[in-house]
């Protein structure tokens, strides 16, 4: 079962520390109140609040009644009002007339290896509107971890807005010179990489466990809301769901075919367990109570919660038929029978079926195949208009500028409108209007990129999943995350030297870098500790990915990303009708 | 055995994945019965134990003392405080949430952090973070604007440009000429935090006429992108449109002005809003949906309003015995041509609310149509309408039964809504492919048709299989035996 690290996988750093941070920030801005005050606090920070304090703390700190911050105009009976919201044009202007403090809490560690910004609206912010807002954010994130664990010898980055963020994160090093000086660093490499890279590994249902619970139950700022249906009982369980709880931490990367075999072993071990109780004399039995029940009694309430949590999502999966979907799913990213996916994916969007499943789908085959054929384009988006709604066609709109769901044309309006502004101006501006539209119009070369990154694995025989022996195992053995495996390539040649070609299919070639210190410092410990960036959002099966990678090279690798995501948070967040 | 059991071993064969199915009968699953039998079988004993170290443990309910159960406290009692607050408001003491303040001097979005200056009390952090004393980790408290008045009024674009990225304040006033604050923005752009640029572009778009704003826009793209999102997030549509127009970017303009239809409730103003976008420069395919959109609504609300009068005087029995569970306003056409086959799928054509009417008017294809007209007479149990909706004479006369969705697709959606036997086993007997049909005809119980089609197939291995899951002494079974002591059948097997 769950894979090992090797016995030299280096140390992870302790980001607890970050959560102290953060909550003694916090402290010492509710210190600047002397007083009672009440607090009001935004609904999306509420969960991430609920990490790093509690109401105790905030009772110490005089801090009288909690609300949350509603667009409207906040009433309370206090002389003193306390806001904790994120910086957004909608809410403040409810809050004018007072005085503000930042409190920088933007990394919170949601397991060992997993730091989350919390920012699910990056996506769309960045890649729809082209907002940079959030950058500056990002950017001094990174500084904030590098003054805390040391410089980072090697930086890799691709996409535009990776390149922007380090460029910042740089100025802000350079500003304040001497602060990251002189310390060893703790982890070797960093890597940035913008979602829309890679928006294929995104989109595709996921297959292992904790990907799985996601998908359909939602995990939020690491913890999920249990039904009835899981818990067999009447009420709901919230979850916190990270290496802490052994038993997920054992199922949570494993295809889920595997969970259930290893599930059963558990529970016959408990079992077994137990047993051993029947023929105790007394002193052994209350050893037994002493010393073993709480921690048998704790596996066994949370084999059950998982038990039924797998329960759950075979009867869901089952009455979707998820298996034709997945079959779907692979012959769109092989690129074989379209025709028949592209009716399954009408049929889909005829019986009504979930709006964001089709949605998904409809991108998923654009992507894959460079855009719609216009016939088709018209037909599925004519269909899907009648089936969920004439609004979409702002959905649709939206997409397209994402460059998720596009249409093969030959003539494009957009190259119209090109040439058309290169007209008006001359040498340095146009550059930059090319760039513009270019991240708009992008091809995304899919297949090609595929062939060449080797991404639809050749296996004879078949592919076990219970014994990986790739990146691919997180889809069926179908295809290897094409995110997880840039990364892998890179962190190989330790540059992007003879990817040139796979940079320039993904419409790279400017927003590709490498930035390497002379730095003899860093321990053959640190060199093998790496942190992934994703600007944008990433996946618990690219997390799984990379986990897996880790264990067979000996490498452990770090999340940072904007926020976890998955193909149904994607679409909402493209959706101009909010369901 | 699943419907396509045969199709999907196929595929999974010539593949190199291992076949898991999400498919009930599988061994997987029986095993994880198995293990939740287990489990549960230990429950008894652990817990006729304390149940109270629930909280010990990491995962709980919202625990008791979290902030998020907090607040829904707070707000369960806030209800009653309803004179606090009318108090509150008579007090007059917080006079003006509304608005944002009006754009000063101060530009940045993060100089809304503007703050006071007390001696902190502050030792935990240095405490939590002793290994680097270098930094101070406390958050930097902004100062009354009073104590920037004096400073540097020399600051270059650059210069300012990177006060405004720390959050601090400063003036953007003195930079008056076109050129300067053009460079201002470069250098904003150039440093690429968004929300400089933003501050940058308000103070911008205060003190440039439009026409200079966008002509210098257009050419600056990053930044254009970013006053457009602005403009969308405080809801200046006035100016968006004008922006849009300059920039002859139309299809953009349309849309953004069809969007607006999102924010009107009154079902007869939004029909009159959307009759204006009729007219306005959409793609020629988008032209036909705004299109359709509105003869959409303009339909449902002819049919909202005569079926609420229908249902409310009660003497229509499809209303009586069904009575409508929402309004059809603002569905979409599909629901729309459901809810006409459920409630008025006799009408003649000429009627806005028939079917046929709907189906010409929107152009449904036949396989939509079917489908949804299938879906509302299965629902009914109108047997007989299901029956006629597949069947076709020929010119001869002769009827036979056809459907443009395949008939698999007929069962699986009689079979939701729960056919009888019968009528499942007309249509399962309709399926083309063999293994289709012997699937289907499993799963749904269908007897007859298995066991005439092992017959037909001289399976006897199969038949003799399926025996095991018929009753016993049932007909089924007595069926099985007679074929099975058939001396006129030559088996294969």
């Amino acid at each position: 079962m769950a894979f090992p690290h090797r016995p030299d996988a280096p140390e992870l750093p302790d980001f607890s520390m970050l959560k102290r941070l953060a909550r003694d920030q916090l402290i010492y801005l509710l210190e600047q109140l002397p007083g009672k005050k009440d607090l009001f606090i935004e609904a999306d920070l509420m969960s991430p609040l609920d990490r790093i304090a509690n109401v105790s703390i905030l009772k110490q700190h005089e801090v009288d009644k909690l609300y949350k911050v509603e667009n409207k105009p906040a009433l309370s009976s206090s002389e003193q009002l306390c806001f904790l919201v994120r910086p957004r044009i909608k809410n403040m202007r409810y809050i004018a007339n007072v005085s503000c403090d930042e409190w920088a809490f933007s990394l919170l560690p949601l397991d060992v290896d997993l730091l989350s910004m919390e920012l699910p609206e990056f996506f769309r912010d960045y890649f729809l509107e082209g907002d940079q807002r959030w950058i500056n954010t990002v950017a001094q994130a990174l500084h904030l971890l590098s003054t805390l664990y040391g410089p980072f010898p090697n930086c890799y980055g691709i996409g535009r807005c990776a390149k922007m963020a380090y460029e910042l994160w740089r100025n802000l090093e350079e500003e304040e010179d001497g602060e990251t000086k002189g310390r060893r660093p703790e982890i070797g490499h960093i890597f940035l990489l913008d979602r829309d890279v890679d928006f294929v590994t995104a989109l595709c249902s996921q297959v292992v466990y904790e990907g799985l619970v996601d998908d359909t139950f939602r995990i939020k700022c690491g913890s999920v809301d249990f039904g009835p249906e899981v818990t067999s009982c009447d009420k709901s369980l919230k979850v916190l769901l990270n290496a802490e709880d052994k038993v997920f931490n054992e199922i949570r990367n494993e295809h889920f075919s595997n969970v259930f075999g290893f599930l059963s072993q558990k529970a016959r071990n408990l079992q077994a367990q137990y047993d051993r109780r029947r023929g105790m004399d007394i002193k052994q039995m209350k050893n037994f109570v002493s010393q073993e029940l709480k921690g048998l009694k704790q596996e066994h309430r949370l084999l059950s919660l998982h038990i039924g949590a797998c329960e759950s999502i075979m009867k869901k999966k089952t009455k979707q038929d998820f298996q034709e979907l997945i079959k779907t799913e692979h012959a769109l990213l092989e690129g074989f029978n379209i025709r028949e996916s592209t009716s399954y994916i009408e049929e889909h969007i005829d019986r009504q079926v979930s709006p964001i499943e089709s949605l998904r789908l409809m991108c998923l085959l654009s992507i894959t195949e460079n855009g719609l054929i216009p016939k088709d384009y018209r037909s599925l988006k004519t269909q899907y208009l009648q089936s969920y709604g004439p609004e979409h066609l702002l959905t649709f709109s939206n997409l397209r500028r994402a460059g998720l769901l596009t249409e093969q044309a030959p003539g494009d309006t957009l190259t119209a409108v090109e040439s058309k502004v290169s007209k008006l101006v001359t040498d340095k501006a146009a550059g930059k209007i090319t760039d513009a539209f270019s991240s708009l119009a992008k091809r995304s070369n899919f297949r090609a990129i595929s062939k060449k990154l080797n991404l639809i694995p050749r296996v004879d025989g078949e592919y076990d999943l219970k014994v990986p022996r790739d990146m691919a195992y997180v889809f069926s053995g179908a295809y290897v995350p094409l995110s997880c495996r840039i990364i892998e390539q890179v962190l190989e040649r330790r540059s992007w030297q003879g990817l040139d070609e796979v940079v320039r299919l993904l419409n790279c070639s400017d927003f590709a870098f490498t930035d390497m210190t002379k730095e003899d410092k860093a321990s053959s410990e640190s060199l093998r500790l790496i942190l992934v960036v994703f600007l944008g959002g990433c996946t618990f099966s690219e997390i799984s990915a990379l986990r897996f990678l880790g264990r067979e090279k000996g490498y452990r690798f770090i999340f940072l990303t904007t926020a976890v995501t998955n193909s149904a948070r994607l679409m909402e967040a493209m959706s101009e009708v909010k369901a | 055995m699943n419907r396509t059991k045969g199709d999907e071993e196929e595929y999974w064969n010539s593949s190199k994945f291992k076949a898991f199915t999400f498919d009930d009968e599988d061994d997987e699953l029986s095993q994880l019965k198995e293990s939740k039998r287990a489990v549960n079988s230990l429950r008894d004993f652990v817990d006729d134990d304390d149940d109270d170290d629930l909280e010990r443990v990491s995962w709980s309910g919202e625990p008791v003392g979290s902030i998020s159960w907090s607040i829904k406290e707070t707000a369960g009692n806030s209800g009653s405080s309803h004179e606090g607050r009318e108090q509150l408001k008579s007090r007059n003491s917080f006079s003006s949430y509304a608005q944002l303040p009006k754009p000063t001097s101060t530009y940045s979005l993060s100089s809304f952090f503007r703050g006071r200056t007390r001696p902190g009390s502050f030792q935990s952090l240095s405490d939590a973070l002793s290994d680097t004393p270098a930094k101070s980790y406390a958050p930097e408290l902004g100062r009354p604007k009073g104590e920037y008045r004096d400073y540097s009024n020399d600051w270059s674009p650059s210069d300012t440009v990177r006060r405004l990225r720390k959050g601090k304040v400063c003036s953007l006033e003195r930079f008056r000429s076109l050129q300067d604050k053009l460079q201002l923005l470069e250098e904003a752009v150039s440093m690429h935090d968004g929300n400089v640029i933003t501050a940058v572009l308000i103070f911008l778009k205060r003190t440039l006429s439009k026409e200079i704003l966008f002509r210098e826009l257009e050419v600056r793209q990053v930044a254009l992108r970013h006053l457009i999102h602005f403009l969308k997030e405080i809801g200046d549509q006035k100016l968006l449109l004008d922006l849009f127009r300059f920039l002859d970017r139309t299809e953009e303009l349309a849309l953004s002005h069809y969007r607006e239809h999102l924010n009107i409730q009154d079902p007869d103003k939004r029909k009159e809003f959307l009759k204006t976008c009729i007219g306005l420069p959409f793609s020629a395919e988008d032209s036909a949906h705004i299109q359709d959109h509105y003869t959409l609504l303009e339909r449902q609300i002819i049919i909202e309003a005569n079926d609420r009068h229908l249902e409310s005087a009660g003497q229509t029995e499809i209303f009586r015995k069904h009575p409508r569970k929402a309004s059809i306003l603002n569905m979409p056409l599909v629901t729309t041509l459901f809810y006409s086959c459920f409630y008025h799928y006799t009408e003649a054509e000429g009627t806005f609310s028939s079917p046929v009417n709907l189906k010409k008017t929107f152009k449904i294809p036949d396989k939509q149509y079917v489908l949804t007209a299938l879906a509302a007479r299965a629902k009914l149990r109108a047997w007989n309408d299901v029956d006629a909706l597949f069947t076709t004479k020929n010119w001869l006369g002769y009827t036979k039964k056809r459907a443009p969705i395949g008939f698999h697709r007929v069962v699986e959606i009689l079979h939701k809504n729960n056919a009888p036997v019968q009528i499942l086993q007309e249509y399962v007997n309709l399926v083309e492919d063999v293994d289709t049909k012997l699937n289907l005809a499993t799963k749904f119980k269908c007897h007859d048709v298995v066991i005439d089609t092992c017959r037909d197939l001289k399976d006897r291995q199969q038949l003799l299989a399926y025996r095991s899951k018929v009753d016993k002494g049932s007909a089924e079974e007595e069926k099985i035996d007679a074929l099975l002591s058939s001396s006129q059948i030559r088996w294969k097997n």
